[in-house]
């Protein structure tokens, strides 16, 4: 081979492994890292697609209402629970630490966390929505109550716009 | 009124984005001069409504016009003028107009500031930003009009603007960003015009150079500017959240920084000219698919954005026209191209073309990150989320490469590099660095954390390598002091680069490894300790806001018996909205931060209180400001207004820049 091929030879070579190494690393830690997304019922139920329960232990997150009057706080320690609902049977969500300012009784939540019990999850985030009449599509499909529009009645959504 | 006049305004400029699309692109195949000059006053008048119609926006909303639904929405009578102001670009109608505007600022800029260019090149370059123009122009006007009244009937009061948005940070954060993101808008121009021409050479790459590394510094400072203000404004202390909306201006940003390396190297050394293009093409794709994945509302985000099926789809099929146009004209034109010059294994080139690798495997990565939960989704394995731990090990892995090659790349000669010579600068640094770095960890650690040590070795790497480089231009008897008073602007653009590259690693590195975060219960009078420190909760009280009410609790940080800070933390509720936020207090320092929130009342006066220690944190932002400082100092190059006129050719470049990297 003359220099010049051997050069592209080798340069080709360096990308093609240099890419290689980089999509196995992504898969790999892809698998790793995804949290499967439930809905309440579907924690009880087993996944709508699929059927499949969520395992004791697993990593997931989850997406729901919180249950009016569920929020029961501990009053020496910063340990909340709650009940989360969509359209069928309530789980637990346990969570220690500082609620979002966003979180209310009645509003959708997304919780990200382990698997305690059949109905408990121990959450280490829970998220709520910058916007007051925002909700997250994962949730809105959830509970089947999508908002087609803002409720100025106009076609406009607030939001915060980036 | 002023709601009709902006509106005309806005189709005017529509109307010049069309007849700046066809004349000149039209003009310059034909061989009409007069056509092809029209190019620059198109994009001049063009500028200059868009221009209007933002001002009747923007007096709209300072005077209160709520018949104009969009003020209606996002502003309110008792909102001082400076956040009425910024709420012009608080929601989407409004964020695009100024995104507009900025396309055409960049539009009237390449239009004066290039005189040198050829007639043909320029007519060009202006078209396809004329096309570009057409596409948001089109977009604004049919899916989302900020002109849109609400006549005859509309409220008397407004809806008042996002309350985690009426804050410093957003008056700066997304002009800042955007014109990032429409800056590489001139990158692909040029890109796009070369590949029409079939002229890819070093003239080319001089042109885009200061174009691109211009976009470049917006989008370092607006990203920078939004960690910050996401750090202080959303009250959980976090600085980056991987999130779809941050992802999308992280994308372009490292295929930009990619772009100026390589556009170096196009420019000296006349190699790696297709996977320019391919890159200048990327950027801008990618700003646009960011876009399509903010405005669309198909990815879940803490951003709340505007979600509205007809804009997703408007944006998708520009996307596709955008990226199977540039790419489709790339596959026809590009084979045509040949890279001229040669390079051995070992050079600058091969580095600079590993540094390229990494930045588009960090891109790949976030991108796959960002839009794998959608297809997965879409192919019915139902909804999953992609969460940070994917992102940060990735690109842990990522970075000890890429900063070993950024302190080797300056020290290596193009073309070719002995390696006799070079191994050992290269051990020196290597032991130093390693030495160094675990050496600090251990004596000023409390304890001992790999990724911080990892980090601090990096930092040191960088800085040692880019003295070595700075001291191997001294020659024979000069002084120091002479030897890098010769060096350009744009070498010591590199020099900042570099250097504010390795402090915003050092930052990143022990602001998530040393940060001790606290969330505890506490009342007036009691106290905490936080990281040395003891935090003592002094009393909460009621407090009244311009547009808001809310409680403001009061804190004394102690150093022993020194008091080193006194804190002011406020939870606010805003009237019109009746949302809450945190305000959090910061004591702001060059080694670290301290930051208290107040979390949420439990009853009584006892508050849940959000306690962090955030060392090294500001060295992320100030690493950005020193980088995008060097990025500016490389834009005023003298060569870049000398050359222009100096038609020279690489072989000369290469001569009068010996060793740059710029």
């Amino acid at each position: 081979m003359n220099p010049r091929r051997k050069k592209r030879l080798a340069t080709t070579l360096a990308i093609l492994i240099g890419l290689g190494v980089a999509v196995g690393f992504v898969l790999f830690s892809m698998t790793q890292n995804i949290d499967l997304f439930y809905t309440p019922s579907e924690i009880v139920n087993g996944k709508n697609e699929t059927g499949v329960k969520p395992q004791v232990g697993q990593r997931l997150r989850i997406g729901g209402m919180v249950v009016p009057g569920s929020v029961e706080r501990d009053e020496q320690s910063l340990q909340v629970s709650f009940g989360l609902i969509d359209t069928g049977p309530v789980v637990t969500i346990v969570y220690e630490g500082i609620l979002p300012d966003l979180f209310r009784e009645g509003q959708g939540i997304v919780a990200n966390g382990v698997l305690r019990d059949a109905t408990t999850i121990e959450a280490f985030e829970v998220l709520a929505k910058h916007d007051e009449e925002y909700m997250p599509p994962d949730v809105a499909e959830a509970v089947g109550k999508v908002h087609p529009n803002g409720v100025g009645g106009d076609k406009q959504n607030q939001g915060s716009g980036y | 009124m002023i709601a009709e006049w902006g509106h005309i305004a806005q189709i005017l400029a529509l109307i010049c984005a069309c007849l700046l699309a066809v004349i000149p692109m039209v003009g310059s195949y034909r061989g009409y001069i007069n056509w092809m000059q029209l190019a620059r006053p198109l994009a001049q008048l063009q500028f200059l409504f868009v221009a209007i119609a933002f001002a009747a926006l923007c007096y709209a909303f300072i005077q209160d016009d709520f018949t104009i639904s969009y003020v209606a929405q996002n502003s309110n009578s008792k909102l001082p003028w400076y956040y009425k102001l910024s709420a012009v670009w608080g929601a989407h109608e409004g964020s695009l107009l100024l995104w507009i505007l900025m396309l055409s600022g960049w539009q009237a800029a390449v239009s004066v500031f290039s005189r040198a260019l050829p007639l043909v090149a320029i007519a060009r370059v202006l078209a396809v930003m004329g096309l570009i123009s057409i596409g948001f122009l089109t977009f604004i006007q049919f899916t989302s009009n900020p002109f849109e009244t609400l006549l005859p009937f509309y409220p008397v009061d407004g809806r008042d603007l996002n309350p985690l948005l009426q804050d410093v940070g957003l008056i700066m954060h997304p002009p800042m960003l955007y014109m990032g993101y429409v800056g590489f808008a001139v990158a692909f121009a040029f890109a796009i015009a070369a590949l029409l021409s079939g002229q890819l050479d070093a003239a080319w790459a001089r042109w885009s150079r200061p174009w691109t590394l211009a976009a470049w510094i917006s989008l370092t400072v607006g990203i920078a500017l939004g960690s910050w203000w996401a750090y202080y404004e959303l009250g959980w202390g976090g600085w980056w959240f991987w999130d779809p909306v941050e992802n999308a201006s992280f994308m372009p940003w490292l295929a930009g920084t990619a772009l100026i390396h390589s556009l170096a190297v196009c420019e000296k050394r006349g190699v790696f000219k297709l996977w320019t293009v391919l890159l200048a093409l990327s950027a801008f794709s990618l700003s646009l698919l960011g876009t399509f994945l903010v405005r669309s509302g198909v990815l879940v985000s803490v951003h709340a954005f505007a979600s509205d099926p007809s804009r997703g789809l408007f944006i998708l099929a520009f996307l596709f026209l955008v990226i199977g146009g540039s790419l489709g004209l790339f596959a026809w034109k590009g084979a045509a191209i040949k890279s001229r010059g040669q390079y051995e294994v070992v050079s600058r080139e091969t580095l600079l073309l590993g540094n390229n690798l990494l930045l588009v495997t960090a891109t790949l990565v976030v991108l796959v990150g960002t839009i794998w939960p959608l297809i997965h989704k879409e192919i019915g394995w139902g909804t999953i989320s992609v969460g940070p731990p994917f992102f940060n090990l990735l690109f842990s892995i990522l970075v000890v490469p890429f900063v070993f090659l950024l302190g080797l790349g300056p020290l290596a000669r193009w073309r070719r590099q002995s390696m006799a010579k070079w191994r050992q600068r290269i051990l020196f640094a290597l032991g130093l660095s390693i030495s160094s770095g675990i050496v600090l960890n251990a004596v000023f650690g409390d304890v001992q954390e790999f990724h911080a040590a990892l980090g601090v070795v990096l930092g040191i790497w960088v800085v040692i390598c880019t003295l070595q480089e700075l001291l191997s231009h001294q020659h024979g008897n000069q002084t120091l002091w002479q030897a890098l008073s010769k060096l350009s602007r744009s070498h010591w653009g590199m020099v900042l680069g570099h250097l504010g590259f390795a402090m915003s690693v050092v930052g990143i590195a022990l602001t998530s490894t040393y940060t001790t975060e606290r969330d505890v219960r506490m009342q007036p009078g009691d106290t905490q300790p936080l990281a040395g420190y003891v935090v003592k909760f002094e009393q909460v009280g009621p407090m009244q806001g311009p547009n808001y009410r809310g409680t403001a609790g009061e804190f004394s940080v102690w150093d022993g018996d020194k008091q080193i800070a006194q804190l002011h933390a406020e939870k606010r509720q805003y009237l019109a909205s009746g949302s809450m936020m945190t305000e959090a207090a910061i004591d702001a320092g060059f080694f670290r931060d301290l930051f208290i929130a107040l979390g949420e009342p439990l009853g009584g006066d006892a508050w849940a209180v959000r306690l962090h220690y955030k060392p090294f944190v500001r060295w992320i932002w100030l690493g950005a400001l020193v980088m995008s400082f060097g990025g500016g100092l490389a834009i005023f190059d003298r060569r870049y207004r000398v050359a222009r006129r100096r038609q020279s050719s690489p072989a000369q470049a290469v001569q009068t820049t010996e060793g740059e990297a710029g």
